[in-house]
């Protein structure tokens, strides 16, 4: 495989309130490469949109992507570059789609300029060759007669199609890396399935990377090559998806996967994880998931797991101690 | 969980529910929109029935044609051997206790200025229930039914989370001790791990408290763990009614099948190729001629029959081409 495309090392985003900082997402790293798919997986509060944005450097005070973080596109890092600088990455090399493409499309404007804005800005063509790229941007995105949609307002388009008019804002530039958040939580299923394939043809074609953020497992087992599952505004695990899924390491990917209601096999009664995600404002000493952890003990409740390699799987004291999974689960229920 | 047999508790028969689309100062009727077209099923006692569909096919509208919260245009909701619109005003308040209603988003379905205890308390008050000590000790019993504590009483709901505030509102629903519970959406806005602690609650209080459930969801892998049968409604009609388990093993409706195949499974084995539909739902103010999924349908078979005539639910699926 070729170098990365994006770095992100260490990256920490704290909210700097009148007391304790909130640690929204607290040294997360990993790479993804061109032309593949990197999956974040969590619970909501876990820090994955955070993360999104934070990448684009979109945290609005009190918030802040600490000095220390570091975030490399190619040769560059982000962190360096001035808001004039981030400007010209946003929507251009960098883009990104959100779950609720009604809130991010502005109503006033028709599809054709909001799209064409956006090429005229990083490009700097003409009226008429933004307007050219948008009807062929459509087009791409599956919009049948392309040219007769571009005066329309969102709120003629129906939420799929709003979807696909987001997707080809976000594509319009040619972007390296697309930063997908929770895309298609908001559509039906049987619109979901078509714009999963439509990301993934897209993909094939026009070579990006792509971030995709969801709470669905099912959907990032469709979609990601690579798999990362956050918890507590941390990296828990992390490998390919068919690992991931098939052969979970971290209690708390094992907990979640149990907790999904199946559509094959026989359906019994749905294994839940017990308690709720922690408040970032006081995340639990120790292992953060120990409070909700089968298999805690007196070492999880002091130190924090860490990921010491780059590669390594699980944030887990399990890693260490494996004997100690097999002794719970003889006694466990 | 098996199919209870017994007299159905709720009959739907023949419901319609057309909308009227308003147009220009004067709000002249321009058409009307068919959220629901004629819908009919019945819920046995004790029994667990989900109406499934994507968003806009009529499944919230049709639940709330049957708690009376809507008008139906046409046809006749029928709840333990009586007409629902017939029913005088004791009538009307014994049915509003007997049938409740649990909500989707629990942010928005409890009052954020009454405390827990305040809430069950005016569920018990009005009904004529529990008044004073017996009422501290029945908002205590609920609480600890539901998973939550009875000192719980005096907090408020922002003081919960999302989990603990669907709690909430099915400790209300249950105060006044239902029959017949509606669950619209009742997990779709809770995370995994706790939709899956939700889940459970409903099943164990479906047995506790000899409950008849009518679950309303757009989500098929949901549906199996909780329900006996399910109807699969599409563009305001009933398109498929089983058995839960044969409509999963063997479903029959083309619309049933394409719905079931896109639903993301994290283990794919044994899961069937996905079924792609194109365009999207059908205009409920313009519903096509015909079958209403022949648009979208991706049966071989499909021919003038679909495109004309409307086909009738018999032998558990409304298509002209069985399968």
């Amino acid at each position: 495989m070729s170098a990365p495309v994006l770095q992100v090392a260490d990256l920490r985003t704290y909210f700097h309130t009148a007391d304790e900082p909130l640690r929204a997402v607290d040294g997360v790293s990993f790479s993804l490469e061109r032309g593949t798919t990197l999956g974040i997986v969590g619970e909501s509060g876990c820090g994955k949109s955070i993360t999104c944005l934070s990448i684009l450097r979109l945290i609005d005070r009190p918030g802040r992507v600490e000095p220390e973080s570091s975030i490399k596109l190619g040769d560059r890092d982000l962190m360096e570059l001035s808001e004039a600088q981030m400007r010209a990455v946003r929507g251009n090399e960098i883009s990104m789609i959100f779950q609720e493409p009604m809130t991010s499309l502005n109503p006033v404007w028709t599809i054709g300029d909001q799209i064409a804005e956006a090429v005229r800005l990083h490009r700097g063509v003409g009226r008429a060759a933004a307007r050219q790229r948008a009807a062929e941007m459509l087009g791409l995105v599956g919009i049948p007669k392309p040219e007769g949609r571009l005066n329309d307002y969102p709120h003629e388009f129906s939420g799929g199609m709003r979807q696909r008019a987001m997707i080809a804002m976000a594509l319009a530039c040619d972007p390296d890396v697309l930063l997908a958040d929770e895309p298609t939580t908001a559509l039906d299923v049987t619109i979901q399935a078509e714009i999963l394939d439509l990301l993934a043809s897209l993909q094939d074609r026009l070579g990006m990377a792509i971030v995709f953020v969801s709470h669905d497992l099912g959907v990032v087992a469709q979609i990601a090559d690579r798999v990362i599952v956050m918890y507590a505004g941390q990296i828990v695990e992390q490998g390919d998806t068919g690992r991931v899924f098939s052969q979970p390491r971290h209690p708390y990917t094992e907990g979640l996967l149990r907790s999904i209601p199946r559509v094959t096999g026989k359906a019994a009664r749905l294994t839940a994880i017990a308690g709720s995600v922690p408040s970032a404002r006081r995340w639990p000493r120790g292992c953060r998931f120990h409070p909700r952890c089968p298999h805690a003990w007196e070492r999880c409740r002091e130190e924090p797991p860490l990921l010491l390699a780059a590669d390594a799987t699980s944030r887990c004291w399990l890693e260490e101690e494996p004997q100690r999974r097999a002794v719970r689960e003889e006694a466990g229920p | 969980m098996t199919a209870r047999t017994g007299a159905p508790l709720l009959e739907v028969r023949e419901l319609v529910k057309h909308f009227p689309i308003r147009s220009g100062i004067l709000g002249r009727r321009r058409g009307h929109l068919r959220a629901v077209d004629g819908v009919s099923f019945e819920v046995r006692r004790g029994e667990s029935v989900a109406l499934v569909g994507e968003s806009g096919c009529g499944k919230s509208t049709t639940a709330r044609l049957i708690l009376g919260l809507l008008k139906p245009t046409a046809g006749r909701v029928t709840f333990d051997g009586q007409n629902t619109d017939e029913l005088d005003r004791a009538g009307l308040m014994g049915f509003r206790r007997r049938a409740q209603i649990i909500f989707q988003d629990p942010y928005g379905s409890l009052n954020p200025r009454m405390t827990v205890g305040g809430m069950l308390r005016e569920a018990l008050r009005v009904h004529g229930l529990a008044r004073g000590r017996g009422a501290e000790q029945r908002i205590g019993e609920l609480l600890e039914a539901v998973g939550l504590h009875s000192d719980d009483a005096g907090r408020y709901p922002h003081e919960f989370s999302g989990g603990q505030r669907q709690r909430i509102g099915i400790a209300r629903a249950l105060a006044v001790e239902p029959e017949f519970v509606v669950a619209d959406e009742p997990v779709s806005a809770l995370d995994v791990s706790v939709q899956a602690q939700v889940l459970n609650l409903l099943a164990d209080l479906r047995e506790r408290f000899r409950l008849t459930y009518l679950f309303i969801t757009h989500d098929l892998s949901v549906v199996r763990h909780i329900a006996d049968r399910v109807a699969v409604m599409y563009l305001g009609r009933v398109v498929e009614l089983a058995d839960c388990e044969s409509l999963f093993a063997n479903p029959l409706h083309p619309y049933t099948q394409a719905l079931l195949s896109a639903v993301p499974a994290v283990d794919a084995r044994g899961w069937p190729e996905r079924i792609a539909l194109s365009g999207e739902l059908g205009n409920p103010a313009d519903p096509p001629p015909g079958c209403p999924f022949h648009p979208r349908c991706p049966h071989p078979a499909k021919d003038e029959r679909c495109r004309s005539e409307l086909p009738e639910l018999e032998g558990g699926a409304a298509c002209h081409h069985g399968s």
